[in-house]
């Protein structure tokens, strides 16, 4: 939630009108010329004269699309012509900033037109903060479309006249994860790992020598799945460990679909899985076609390594044949 | 019923809830706040009168700053009830206890939360770590795997109990159509006025199958609370009591939170079996004395293994229950008329106690005829509870 001061400071600042920021040069043919061979521009009505006289407009004008054009700063930052105002219209961003709104990102810029310029006028324009949104969060991250309004007029003796606009808004935001590495250094979602008591290290100890260990009691044999430390049965605190076969059938399934959660893939299709040895764990579903997931069929162990950092038993489909059945 | 239960010694007298959305647009504790003093207002009775409180062991709302802000001066019973929704009903029962033993006259009971714009719980991502303390050596069988929603824990139940009993999807779907009906004429449900078919429901999208999205309820921000008293009270008080017949909590063999897929059979919830024999004891009452229920509707499936662990159906049954829509309006026995946690919210089983209180009263918006005992349930999968509320 946006810190209500700043609110009201942001609000206090819409609306406001900025002073005038003069053009250096008046429109002029050279300027229009290079701009068009820059643009790959070549309508006649811009740079032959001849052929402009003989259109409706009786002259050549300028590019439309020029109009930002005239009254930029220059080469040097801030350079503006004398009788420029002095104000910053950008102020608000700053506010934004002692905020936490660091990051900015244009989203529109939208020029419209009143009428074409003519060689030897002279532009200004002033600016109007026309509206600060509501707090919103996009994909990039949480901020305030800000948006200001350029009004671009030509000096007239009789009284300046509007000749066209640019609306420019940008996003202020504070980035969604600003701990997120620079695009060309990624980090690759993990895999999460298991909590590991001594209880259960033998069981992923084996997993990481490719062996499926199922927990015993060495007191009255029963096995039991997930690990603890005392039997249900008999309450004996002792037990070791037999290495199943890896074989089991398919208990019950999930196909998991949303959310999708990094790393995994999805549909990503969940295993109960029961073992020969009579005992059940979940695992993970390999080599499998999710539409024909049968509750009873046979499976088979195999162990992946993942992230480098932990090896997990997952579970794939046997041919019938090969099958162990469990009845 | 013998002298030690509190069987029919405690009422709810006052109830109160703020509306239901996905972001309150306020802080939890102010919900809370404003859901007990509306039930305070409600009961007649003054906030300084509160001796207890209980809640769940995950609202984060403490009762102690409740306490504070109330200006209660003589609070001498507190308590929490732990694993999420399966708490539901065990604060009104413990409220109860401790009203019917004489440690607190008046005990508050309530559920605050911003589920949906503060934290969500079906994001898939926890803050499960490597310290060997016991969740996270327990969750550790199922996080590695990417198997970390509850949509796909109840759906590896559900698949079971769909190959066991012949239940189908569209069986779920018929849950989720009667509880949207409800929810489309209560106008404090999300979906009021909007009823789903069960074809919309077959072609919603996948969430874990066998579940799809209308499968599942709604994350959401909200509070409810109530107040508990005395029955003898409860007779001077302005609202019709609603006297608490029989409450109490269940685990049994096999027991994990969600995950209990290690027990000889998985088709059923043989904790909420715990429930339902201890609330018929308690209250002496069977199945056939209770008009209608608020059955735990976080997921569609195990609304079905509710029903049969009550004894309303026969075990495997609930599915000709369904499909004859003995659960839906005007049916033998209609639940979650409210809209349920599927269509009015999820406020984690609260709203649903809530609605029991209001069909006793009669002042429910969809009213069930005649109403002298209500079931409510509390989350399944899960350690659970449960309560039969009732007219005196």
């Amino acid at each position: 939630m946006a810190d209500p001061q700043l609110l009201s400071k942001v609000s206090a600042l819409v609306g406001r009108q900025y002073g005038r920021v003069y053009a250096w040069d008046e429109v002029n043919a050279p300027m229009i010329r290079q701009w068009c061979e820059i643009m790959g521009v070549d309508n006649p009505l811009y740079t032959d004269p001849a052929a402009a006289l003989a259109s409706v407009h009786e002259g050549l004008i300028a590019p439309p699309a020029m109009l930002q054009v005239w009254t930029l700063e220059g080469f040097h930052a801030n350079n503006y012509p004398p009788g420029s105002t002095d104000e910053n219209p950008y102020e608000v961003l700053k506010l934004f900033e002692q905020h936490g709104y660091h990051s900015v990102v244009a989203v529109n810029s939208e020029l419209s037109f009143t009428r074409p310029l003519r060689l030897g006028e002279k532009l200004y324009y002033t600016t109007r903060l026309e509206s600060v949104g509501d707090e919103k969060t996009t994909g990039l991250g949480t901020g305030f479309f800000v948006t200001l309004v350029m009004s671009h007029f030509v000096e007239k003796p009789g009284g300046d006249e509007p000749v066209g606009e640019l609306l420019f808004r940008v996003f202020k935001f504070r980035p969604a994860n600003p701990q997120a590495p620079a695009p060309d250094a990624p980090v690759k979602a993990t895999r999460p790992l298991p909590g590991i008591s001594d209880d259960t290290r033998f069981f992923w100890e084996g997993c990481a020598k490719g062996q499926l260990l199922i927990q015993r009691c060495t007191s009255c044999a029963t096995l039991r799945h997930p690990p603890a430390p005392v039997c249900i049965g008999c309450h004996s605190f002792d037990w070791d460990t037999v290495q199943a076969s890896g074989r089991g059938t398919l208990y019950s399934f999930v196909v998991m679909h949303y959310p999708v959660v990094a790393p995994f893939e999805h549909p990503n299709p969940i295993g109960l899985v029961e073992l020969e040895e009579g005992v059940r764990l979940i695992a993970g579903l390999v080599g499998v076609d999710t539409s024909q997931l049968q509750i009873g069929q046979a499976l088979q162990v195999e162990f992946q390594t993942f992230d480098e950092q932990q090896t997990l038993p997952l579970f794939r489909p046997v041919a019938a044949e090969a099958a162990w059945t469990s009845n | 019923m013998t002298d030690s239960s509190f069987s029919g010694r405690a009422a709810i007298v006052g109830l109160g809830a703020t509306e239901f959305s996905k972001n309150s647009g306020r802080t939890e504790l102010r919900l809370a706040l404003e859901a007990t003093l509306g039930a305070l207002k409600d009961a007649g009775i003054d906030p300084s009168e509160v001796e207890g409180f209980s809640s769940y062991s995950v609202d984060k709302v403490p009762e102690y700053e409740i306490a504070r802000l109330l200006g209660c001066k003589d609070v001498k019973f507190f308590s929490q009830v732990p694993h999420g929704g399966g708490a539901a009903c065990g604060p009104v029962m413990h409220a109860a206890m401790a009203v019917a033993t004489g440690v607190a006259k008046v005990v508050v009971v309530y559920r605050a939360m911003n589920e949906r714009s503060w934290y969500r719980f079906g994001t898939g991502t926890y803050g499960f770590a490597s310290t060997p303390i016991f969740e996270n050596v327990n969750y550790g069988w199922y996080m590695p795997h990417g198997f970390h929603t509850p949509a796909a824990w109840v759906g590896m139940f559900a698949q079971r109990y769909m190959h066991t009993y012949g239940a189908t999807s569209e069986d779920f779907g018929r849950v989720a159509v009667a509880v949207r009906d409800f929810a489309a004429t209560n106008p404090a449900a999300f979906f009021h006025g909007k009823p789903i078919t069960l074809e919309e429901h077959q072609a919603s999208r996948w969430i874990c199958e066998p579940l799809h999205l209308l499968d599942c309820c709604q994350e959401s921000d909200g509070a409810v609370a109530m107040v508990i008293t005395s029955a003898e009270r409860a007779r001077d008080l302005p609202n019709k009591p609603v006297v608490i017949k029989a409450g109490s909590q269940g685990i049994t063999s096999g027991q994990q939170i969600m995950t209990s897929f290690y027990r000889d059979d998985i088709t059923g919830l043989p904790e909420m079996g715990v429930v339902a024999r201890e609330l018929y004891r308690q209250s002496g009452l069977a199945p056939d004395d209770l008009q209608t229920a608020v059955i735990y509707d976080h997921f569609t499936p195990f609304v079905l293994p509710q029903l049969e662990e009550f004894g309303l159906v026969p075990r495997g049954e609930a599915k000709e229950f369904i499909r004859a829509g003995h659960h839906a309006r005007g049916g033998k026995l209609p639940i979650n008329t409210h809209g349920g946690q599927l269509g009015e919210a999820y406020i984690h089983g609260m709203n649903g106690v809530a609605e029991a209180v209001r069909q006793v009263r009669g002042s429910a918006v969809n009213q069930v005829d005649d109403v002298r005992n209500v079931l409510v349930t509390a989350g399944t999968g899960v350690p659970t509870s449960g309560l039969i509320l009732g007219a005196a």
